[in-house]
């Protein structure tokens, strides 16, 4: 079981802050493939993934990197602070 | 070092104060203080700030201490909220220590630089005619290469 996060418009689009899911993805694009088949929300939700930031145990990550081990993901936009 | 996320004001002159006292051997104190700003196109009625809780503290940390490696800095004081806030409200302040001042500008840029782009936080306006994510620009990103020596 793994923790999804999502923030920003990508928490909008998908209509949910959080979720736990079940998934034998090895990769974050393999999950997001998986999350993308599920329902047209994810679909564009993830339409374009370079938009797209991903961060696994809250350190910031690239697509390819794999999933085993990991306990918490988040997808958001390119980050605005300050 | 100080890292704060909250969702309350702050006060930028007993903050900068409380930074400052007691420390004889720092002789320059660099402020920076970021304000919701109207924006032209359309009034601004709020902007809503979102953020990563737990990651945020963890990458304003991080940040912090690269700053605290690469210039002689005394400390590093970082305030960021999250929340509603009104223009003119303050979003974020941060100061830095040093015994001179190129020290503790140079961390200031620095810190900015990385806080803009690294740190897990999305800003939304919400207008009189209608609601938008701030998208991050492309200067904000080239930014960081200046630090890349």
């Amino acid at each position: 079981m793994i923790d999804v996060l999502y923030f920003a418009w990508v928490r909008e689009r998908i209509g949910l802050p959080k979720e736990r899911i079940e998934t034998q993805a090895e990769t974050v694009a393999a999950l997001v493939e998986e999350l993308k088949g599920r329902e047209a929300r994810y679909e564009l939700a993830f339409a374009d993934s370079d938009a797209l930031r991903v961060a696994l145990d809250q350190e910031l990550s690239g697509f390819d990197a794999p999933l085993a081990g990991v306990r918490e993901v988040a997808f958001f936009p390119p980050m605005t602070g300050g | 070092m100080r890292i704060v996320v909250q969702e309350d004001r702050f006060d930028i002159g007993a903050e900068t104060a409380a930074f400052a006292a007691g420390r004889t051997d720092m002789g320059a104190i660099v402020t920076f203080t970021g304000i919701v700003r109207e924006i032209a196109e359309s009034p601004l009625e709020a902007m809503v700030i979102e953020h990563y809780p737990g990651m945020t503290e963890k990458a304003l940390t991080e940040i912090a201490q690269e700053a605290s490696r690469r210039w002689a800095l005394g400390d590093v004081l970082v305030i960021h909220r999250f929340g509603r806030l009104a223009p003119g409200e303050t979003i974020m302040m941060i100061a830095t220590a040093a015994p001179h001042r190129a020290d503790a500008f140079a961390a200031a840029e620095f810190l900015m630089d990385y806080l803009k782009s690294r740190a897990p936080f999305w800003k939304k306006e919400i207008t009189a005619t209608g609601d938008g994510w701030v998208a991050a620009k492309d200067e904000d990103e080239a930014a960081l290469d200046r630090w890349q020596a």
